[in-house]
């Protein structure tokens, strides 16, 4: 074990060197070709992280409720009378009111369903299970693939509509990530007050343009007629400061997701801030259509289930572009055309986690760190030399090393530093002074039962090793399940701890003894000085 | 002998202190803390952070010296339950404390931007440093993940050590963790520090410790047993602890000088956290001593094998040559 090769000290030297040299660019500005730094956390940099939550069973609310529309609809066409259609949980049941009928209703709603969750050879599962009892009850089940499938598309959709959304802020490299079956993670770096975001990924953004109900009366207090809902509006209120009621149609003229551009601009006239808007072809006609037959008449501009404006229409609107003015302030009017821009939400969002830290903050963080592991360090080291002498140094070096090494390693990963990484990274040099004790104490044991100090180096070391490989991986297994079961932060500790002890097993056990033994070496010592 | 200076030896190279002598009053005493420990944890009870209660957490600094009564005064009127101000740091720097707000999830939300509204209207000036939103259902996973990742270490300790030594040894090593992580438990309550995610960390790593601490021990134990084949395993024992004395107390002191500084000037995220690591450290140390000697003792007299072992662990031991 005294013994090593030319190569394998000049390898030795090289993995240190490597150490210093690849923990260099976390201090100094680095070169845009070299990525290879630590990141700091959120905690550290400042930033706000949110873990936003996919309201699952308002995308099957969705599912259902077009189901029920497409039944009716498809059994008028077909002329089949159908009684007592509701829909619950994730299924819809309605009564053919002929039993008889029963089978030519459910061959015609074949046509609704669809597959999915195709499987390589393009096959694919029915989205929708359809049953008919004797009495003409007929019950359409969305299936467990399809719900899948819909929980995943879900996700899909609004992970991109929630980064489009960011991106339009200006946020610096955010991380937008799936997490589990229905959260988004979303972390804003530099971002401390993450209002404006979180009220922009806190909408659902789903513009539809109704017409008004002229005949009924909100402010009545009577239930509103079939096809009608009450809706507040947005920025509006009533002369006693009660905020203003529309009676809106349910029906839906044109969508939003019929808008091509959407961009916030001033009436030139009145200096008051719009939305200017422009819709797809599609849009564009349907739009014309319904202005040409409503000229004179209030239509509502609807988000979220709340009026926006509800003008007049003059004239019939041909051209496919429009304007919105509904008492908007310039950051109104611009986060309006950012979520038009960006496209709606298929389901709600929920905040279900925050965490935001501010800069500053997080300048402080850094600093009492670096302070404590500097201090830890010292003291460590005077205890070691102290306790050790010679030998003590050579340990304080591995030690040094050590810590270059993980935060050399850290780098390579690019691993995120955190604040509890940092309490990691101090600990680490405690744990692996471990190292350092044993073999020490090791080595002076067997030179005082009367080994030569070869003799005494060679067992020292041997004994030792069998034990720091039991003590770390005992450490080692603790911190793998910290990091399968911690999330965030605490992640960066264990995988700092991790590194630190893997490391430590290579200083402590070779690099450390190569000094001793070159010392040995060329003192040609009597005894050791232990 | 090149000595620079003199060295700082703690204890002689030869110690022969009779631990085993002490077993009984150690286990009791243990037992005894340990069992004082669990009725802390029903009353009062932890302190549960908004990791693992959910809740509001947030951190401002007001522009001159805060004024308690008046920022109390402010959060009363936003309806938001009882809120916990508490100061930390310079006079200017303001600990909130909100419970988990009743309703959706959304009611969490809805809280942070009332008392941010209000506290940045009536403070002009008033600085939000730091906010922590966490609902039910996330607190409730995040607390299931952390007991979910102590109870498994401690099986895949015992499996470990089991596996390595013999199974006395596992119970033995085990049964000390149950009985550090009780006191562990005790320490929180009796300090009020929080517990959450980070203070999970901080258990797992005395665990982590203290295992390290217990398998130096039982190594040593078990190469005296091959080494001396008729000593009584009592004395085997203290002659054990005797000879890794200086390591272990060594260890103990390093580990506790780079942990210091943070606890004394880590900042408020990492204060416990470096205060729970050195009760630990201390607990650690003394229960390798006083408890999982003691129980090797009892399951082990006259049971655990003399011999260089077959099998697997002849072949674990490999590393180490055969003994002249």
């Amino acid at each position: 074990m005294l013994f090593f090769s030319r190569w394998k000290i000049w390898s030795i030297i090289a993995v240190c060197a490597a150490g210093v040299f690849l923990s260099v660019p976390n201090v100094v500005q680095r070169p845009d070709w070299w990525p290879y730094a630590m990141n700091l956390g959120l905690d550290l940099r400042g930033g706000s992280y949110l873990l936003l939550e996919v309201d699952m069973p308002a995308v099957v609310r969705d599912r259902i409720a077009t189901i029920q529309d497409q039944v009716r609809t498809r059994m008028r066409a077909a002329n089949i009378p159908i009684v007592g259609i509701s829909g619950r949980d994730n299924s819809v049941v309605f009564q053919v009111r002929d039993p008889g009928q029963a089978q030519a209703a459910i061959a015609n709603l074949r046509e609704i369903v669809s597959l999915v969750g195709s499987g390589a050879l393009g096959g694919g599962t029915p989205d929708l299970d359809m049953q008919a009892a004797p009495d003409g009850t007929i019950s359409i089940v969305l299936t467990e693939v399809a719900l899948r499938d819909k929980a995943t598309q879900a996700v899909t959709q609004s992970i991109e509509i929630v980064r489009r959304r960011i991106d339009e802020t200006g946020v610096n490299e955010p991380t937008i990530a799936r997490q589990g079956a229905n959260r988004i993670l979303v972390q804003l770096p530099g971002v401390d007050d993450p209002d404006r975001i979180k009220k922009l990924l806190g909408t659902t953004a789903r513009m539809t343009f109704r017409l008004l109900d002229a005949n009924a009366d909100p402010f009545s207090g009577a239930r509103p007629p079939p096809g009608v809902e009450f809706l507040r509006a947005e920025n509006e209120r009533r002369g006693d400061g009660q905020p203003m009621l529309y009676a809106v149609r349910q029906r839906v003229e044109v969508e939003g997701a019929n808008l091509v551009r959407a961009s916030a601009g001033t009436n030139p006239q009145t200096g008051e801030w719009i939305v200017n808007f422009e819709f797809d072809a599609l849009g564009g006609r349907r739009f014309a259509d319904v202005t040409r037959q409503n000229v004179g008449r209030p239509f509502a501009i609807v988000l979220d289930d709340k009026v926006i404006s509800a003008p007049v229409i003059r004239e019939p609107i041909t051209g496919g572009r429009g304007q919105i003015s509904g008492r908007f302030t310039a950051r109104d009017a611009q986060d309006l055309a950012v979520l038009l821009r960006a496209g709606a939400l298929p389901a709600p969002l929920t905040i279900v986690e925050e965490r935001s830290v501010g800069p500053d903050l997080g300048a402080d963080a850094i600093k009492a760190g670096i302070a404590s592991i500097l201090a830890g360090m010292v003291l460590v080291f005077i205890f070691i030399m102290w306790s050790y002498g010679l030998f003590g140094v050579f340990a304080c070096v591995g030690l040094l090393a050590n810590l270059f090494l993980t935060v050399a390693c850290l780098s390579m990963l690019q691993a995120t530093l955190t604040l509890p990484g940092m309490a990691g990274l101090l600990l680490t040099l405690g744990l692996s002074v471990d190292a350092n004790i044993l073999i020490n104490e090791r080595i002076r044991e067997e030179t005082l039962a009367g080994k030569t100090p070869y003799a005494a180096m060679e067992a020292g070391f041997a004994r030792a090793f069998s034990t720091i490989v039991d003590s770390n991986l005992t450490t080692l297994i603790k911190m793998m399940l910290l990091f399968a079961f911690g999330s965030g932060p605490v992640r960066g500790f264990a995988v700092t701890i991790t590194l630190g002890i893997i490391t430590s097993m290579f200083t402590a056990t070779v690099l450390v003894r190569l000094m001793m033994v070159t010392w040995l070496r060329a003192k040609k010592r009597e005894t050791l000085p232990v | 002998m090149a000595t620079f200076f003199p060295r700082l030896r703690m204890f002689p190279d030869k110690t022969d202190i009779k631990f085993m002598n002490g077993r009984v009053v150690g286990l009791a005493l243990s037992a005894f803390l340990s069992l004082v420990s669990v009725v802390l944890y029903f009353h009062p009870g932890l302190n549960f952070g908004i990791d693992f209660k959910g809740g509001i957490v947030i951190e401002a600094r007001t522009p001159g010296e805060a004024d308690f009564p008046a920022l109390r005064g402010i959060l009363a009127a936003q309806n938001v339950g009882p809120a916990g101000l508490q100061q930390f740091g310079s006079p200017s720097d303001v600990l909130i404390r909100l419970e988990r707000q009743p309703g959706d999830e959304a009611a969490q939300q809805r809280a942070v931007e009332r008392v941010r509204g209000a506290l940045q209207q009536a403070v002009p000036g008033l600085q939000i440093r730091r906010v922590e939103a966490v609902g039910a259902s996330i607190s409730q996973e995040l607390f299931v993940n952390g007991m979910l990742a102590l109870g498994l270490s401690l099986v895949a300790m015992l499996l470990y050590i089991w596996f390595r030594f013999e199974w006395q040894f596992g119970v033995g090593a085990v049964v000390t963790l149950v009985l550090d992580i009780t006191k562990m438990v005790g320490f929180y309550v009796v300090t009020g520090f929080q517990f959450n995610l980070v203070a999970i960390a901080a258990l797992l790593t005395v665990m982590g410790y203290s295992i390290n601490d217990k398998v130096v021990v039982y190594d040593r134990v078990r190469e005296n047993l091959r080494k001396y084949k008729s000593m009584k395993l009592r004395d085997l024992i203290d002659l054990s602890i005797n000879e890794t004395l200086s390591r272990t107390i060594g260890t103990s002191v390093a580990t506790f000088l780079s942990t210091l500084p943070l606890a004394l000037f880590g900042g408020e995220a990492l204060e416990e956290f470096a205060w729970t690591m050195l009760f630990g450290i201390f607990l650690a140390t003394s229960s390798s001593i006083f408890i999982a000697a003691p129980i090797l003792l009892l399951l082990g007299e006259d049971k655990l094998r003399r011999g260089p072992p077959p099998g697997k662990d002849a072949a674990a031991d490999a590393a180490v040559p055969a003994k002249p």
